[in-house]
């Protein structure tokens, strides 16, 4: 075991440090080093960590582009809206149902385009003479077929060089069917320098073109969005039916099994709470900018967290009704949860993890994990911001360089019609004063204890060191470094995708994950990797056939 | 129903694929680089390229996919590619020490017009490419052809490595394809049973069906090295298993090195086996032994016992066109019916080829490649005259879900099964293969479907 419970850790953060970053060219090594910082206690605060910047050309990167994280990880997982993508074949083929994202199209008449996957296949005449013409017939063609809501565009890479405006082809067709909105999203993948942009542009189109066209209201009395949760393995399921339980109404998920109507009639809820802050944050802003709606963070994942969260929401809306039952559903869900943490608990306590994941769940995962008793020793973002690390306090001082300059920031105000703020100001401080503030997220920093290893955007080369040095009982990342990892004899789990299974948010997603863990930890497998001649090779004694 | 929304009736499209039958051509690139021995494949676009690659290759495979990114920038995409290049090849070197990097293109860097031998040439006079160490390279334009295209590119860059030093080697290339790694291992072991010397690439035999034994081993035992691609140019003759992946590489080395070549059809089923061995015996001058004889008996065995269950049974079949060839003239031999045929890859000779295997049904094929050819069509056919079972890769399951029709998946990629990797589906003993998968499709609905007072215990 390379930890003891509460003890130091066998190993030495700042040897790791050192050992990740000799191979390097020296220019790399420099740019790594301020991408890796050992936690320390302090009393200023997270110690400073750079990131969102540009991966070294060459690394083997665990990041992905904008396309991806704007077509496969925000609009992927609506149900009713067309995604066409403008472009050669592959980013449509490899974006087709990769990502787990689970739907409930079981209403009667229901739409689900999920399953499909709609391409212009450019081809080269298209790339030379431009493809606004074919985009434009692709567009009519989906319309004729199949009468969606919405039909939404998306620019793979040589969109932006070749110059097709498929904003304005949108806008055309949009007028001519009359009974279909049709945007686009400008998210080719070289812009930014990860998915993180993706995120962004999709979710300003989706504010800008989609947010506020229904205004009709929803029934219920507590009425919230869920902000960036994916229903990654059915998560958003879980989720809804804690909600549902406890008396509490989810206008619209951003996006996990997410509708056209759900994005149109967000403003008509009376708090936003966001999950993943990384890719929603500022539609939260915006939101609250626009038609007065606050936001909180939140965090389904892990029991306590859930049931934290769920009390966060009741002491918003402040109404003793919903307390008590929030407080009786919590209790009703709690005993079920104990009981496995009780019986996997003696075969996890002390073991230790590693989480490399795109955004928030290097954080939100830890808790889980602790819920086991095992500790996160090292962990980072894919493509998080510094403020995902350090906490919001730090976005003032963020410094704005040529990638993220290119991303637009959308100039929101409040709406004539639609704002109404609802809470008053001294309401809102008066929440706070009581230990809820609004938009409040100090990060993954000061929850890691001191002594582990936080790493931006890692690397396979820093992996393979990490799992050498450190030899964590489980590794916590994605699809393309599960077999790698695995090689070396430690299980790792799929926390983009969840590998199988799922959901792990909510109260039984927290049971799943328990018996997940304790399965892939405690697995009989990591026992077979030597022949019994490879651990015994000398020859001791010989058979003598009678 | 998981395609809710897809009519029976087919309607005109000239502008919209949906569900394609393809995707684009550096992921073939990347496969075929990894039949090199020591090789890191190099993605010269943005990130997500590289990533999405990496992603299909690992879920397919079950195995570590290490490739490098150029990890373009919108700075890159407007003053070009080669600083990125440059500095990649340094990294990659320093870092990961391969024995050779083969870089792909993509559509982002084909656009800009990157120029790859320059920018490579730069590299080398610079410094940056260690002695001893290459860097090859292949365009795969992602707006051209298909993942079929971009495979067979990366096997045309590697033949163009060859040496032509006008010494004979006595080998025999055999270009085998786009196969799965247990089908280059088979090709091999056939071939060592005719004992012909050869020099199979690539062959990812080793690499892509490793152990886990505790180590990670970034450049696995297997791979064609790249000093046995240098003497391709001075081999008796090349087999080039298969028109769309291999033909191209072939015919590079016949006329940069004089190295005569054949194009076969994949060895597939009964009838291209035979006319693969024929032609490796033929080439090399040797007798077929009885160890091959067996197992042929053995697979003509397996179709006599069987005959009664694939007899007159109608298949839909997509993939890629090498495949569905070689496939489709397996089940015409068995008295199966393929009834429709779809691969997203262009080339009018195989709609013309799958007709002339097709040609003595008592109907005619539906049959398409290219442009429009998708799964959206394909499964339009089968609404209209349906099909007993269905034979492609994992996408397939929607449709077979849909309409409840069993399905063998054979093809790439495969996401949700396994096997592949590890037994083959080419030669005799691939065939056995084939013909149990069927079998098993086919029984298994039997058996579900029957009605008790007809339900066999035999069969």
């Amino acid at each position: 075991m390379a930890t003891k419970e509460n003890g130091p850790p066998a190993w030495d953060p700042a040897g790791l440090k050192e050992e990740m970053l000799r191979q390097y060219p020296p220019k790399v090594a420099r740019k790594r080093a301020k991408q890796m910082v050992i936690n320390q206690d302090q009393p200023s605060g997270a110690p400073e960590i750079m990131a969102n910047v540009r991966t070294i050309p060459g690394i083997i990167t665990m990041r992905g582009c904008t396309y991806a994280g704007c077509k496969g990880v925000i609009m992927g997982p609506t149900r009713d809206i067309v995604n066409i993508t403008h472009g050669p074949i592959g980013c449509g083929f490899y974006s087709w149902l990769t990502r787990r994202n689970q739907t409930d199209a079981s209403a009667p008449g229901a739409e689900n385009y999920m399953t499909y996957s709609f391409s212009t296949d450019m081809q080269d005449k298209d790339i030379i003479f431009g493809g606004e013409k074919k985009l434009e017939q692709a567009i009519s063609e989906a319309y004729d077929l199949f009468h969606p809501k919405a039909i939404a565009v998306f620019a793979t890479c040589p969109v932006g060089l070749i110059g097709d405006d498929i904003h304005a082809v949108a806008a055309r067709m949009k007028k001519q069917f009359g009974d279909c909105n049709v945007f686009a999203f400008s998210c080719e993948g070289y812009k930014g320098v990860s998915q993180s942009a993706g995120h962004h542009i999709a979710n300003n189109q989706v504010f800008r073109h989609v947010v506020g066209n229904n205004d009709e209201p929803k029934p219920g009395k507590f009425k919230i969005c869920l902000l960036g949760e994916y229903n990654i393995g059915g998560d958003g399921f879980e989720i809804d039916r804690v909600l549902n339980k406890c008396g509490i109404t989810n206008v619209a998920t951003f996006s996990g099994n997410s509708s056209y109507d759900q994005f149109a009639s967000a403003h008509t809820s009376d708090l936003n709470c966001v999950m993943c802050h990384r890719s929603i944050n500022y539609v939260a802003d915006m939101l609250e900018t626009k038609y007065g709606v606050p936001w909180i963070k939140v965090n389904f994942i892990g029991a306590g967290a859930t049931a934290k969260s769920l009390r966060k929401i009741a002491q918003y809306f402040d109404d003793p009704e919903l307390t008590a039952r929030v407080e009786a559903v919590i209790a009703e869900e709690m005993p079920a949860v104990e009981a496995v943490i009780a019986e996997v608990r003696p075969r996890t306590q002390g073991k230790t993890a590693v989480l490399f994941v795109g955004g928030p769940r290097a954080h939100h995962y830890q808790e889980l994990f602790k819920e086991m008793g095992m500790r996160t020793v090292s962990a980072g973002y894919e493509f998080a911001h510094r403020d995902d690390y350090e906490g919001r306090q730090v976005i003032p001082n963020l410094t704005v360089d040529a990638d993220s300059r290119n991303i637009e920031e959308l100039e929101v105000e409040p709406d004539p019609q639609r704002y109404r703020a609802r809470k008053a100001p001294e309401k809102i401080g008066e929440l706070a004063q009581s230990g809820l503030p609004m938009k409040d997220y100090e990060g993954l920093i000061p929850d890691m204890e001191p002594g582990s290893m936080i790493i931006d955007d890692l690397n396979q080369y820093e992996a393979e060191k990490l799992v050498e040095m450190v030899k964590p009982d489980i590794f916590c990342a994605g699809i393309k470094e599960k077999f790698s990892v695995q090689k070396m004899g430690v299980p790792l789990k799929q926390l983009h995708s969840y590998d199988s299974g799922g959901p792990y948010a909510g109260f039984k997603g927290a049971v799943n994950f328990y018996r997940e863990i304790d399965r892939l930890v405690n697995s009989k497998v990591w026992g077979y990797l030597k022949a019994p001649w490879q651990e015994n090779p000398e020859l001791s004694a010989t058979y003598v056939w009678e | 129903m998981l395609l809710r929304h897809t009519p029976k009736e087919i309607g005109e499209r000239g502008a919209l694929t949906i569900n394609p039958a393809k995707t684009c051509q550096p992921i073939g690139a990347m496969y075929a680089a990894l039949g090199i021995h020591g090789c890191l494949p190099h993605s010269h676009g943005s990130q997500g390229c590289c990533a999405y690659h990496r992603s299909t290759l690992t879920r397919h495979y079950k195995e570590p996919i290490s490739a490098a990114t150029s990890s373009f920038t919108e700075g890159s995409s407007v003053f070009g590619g080669q600083a990125n290049l440059l500095q990649a090849i340094e990294t990659i070197f320093t870092v990961y020490d391969p024995e050779v990097i083969a870089v792909h293109t993509t559509c982002l860097s084909e656009t800009i017009g990157d120029d790859l031998p320059q920018i490579i040439d730069k590299a080398d006079k610079a410094g940056k490419i260690p002695p001893g160490r290459r860097v090859i390279y292949a365009n795969t334009p992602s707006y051209v052809g298909s993942h079929v295209t971009g495979f067979s590119n990366m096997v045309k860059g590697m033949a163009a490595t060859a040496n032509c030093t006008g010494k004979k080697n006595g080998k025999v290339n055999v270009i085998p394809g786009w196969v799965e790694p247990a089908d280059m291992e088979e090709i091999k072991r056939l071939a060592a049973l005719l004992e012909v010397e050869i020099i199979l690439f690539p062959d990812t035999a080793g690499v892509l069906n490793g152990p886990l034994d505790g180590q990670f081993q970034m450049y696995p035992p297997g791979g064609v090295t790249m000093e046995e691609l240098k003497s391709t140019g001075d081999s008796t003759g090349t087999l080039a298993l298969g028109e769309w992946c291999s033909a191209e590489a072939a015919r590079l080395l016949d006329t940069r090195c004089k190295v005569p070549c054949r194009v076969l059809e994949m060895p597939y089923g009964l009838k291209a086996t035979d006319r693969f061995v024929d032609a490796l015996r033929t080439i090399a001058g040797v007798s077929v032994g009885d160890e091959i004889n067996h197992e042929r008996g053995q697979l003509v065995d397996m179709i006599s016992d069987m005959h009664q269950y694939f007899y007159h049974k109608q298949v839909a079949l997509a993939g890629d066109p090498d495949q569905l060839i070689a496939l489709c003239e397996f089940l015409v031999s068995l008295d199966m019916w393929p009834r429709h045929v779809v691969t997203g890859t262009p080339g009018r000779a195989f709609e013309e080829r799958i007709k002339q295997i097709t040609a003595g049904l008592p109907y005619q094929v539906n049959v398409k490649a290219g442009a429009g050819a998708d799964l959206f069509l394909f499964h339009q056919w089968i609404k209209n005259q349906p099909v007993d079972l269905l034979i492609g890769n994992t996408y397939l399951k929607y449709i077979a879900r849909d309409e409840d029709i069993p399905l063998v998946r054979f093809g790439f990629p495969i996401l949700d099964r396994v096997g592949h990797q590890y037994f083959p589906s080419v030669g005799y003993k691939g065939g056995l293969r084939l013909l149990e998968k069927i079998l098993g499709a086919l029984l298994d609905r039997k058996d579900r479907d029957d009605p008790e007072q007809s339900f066999e215990l035999v069969m």
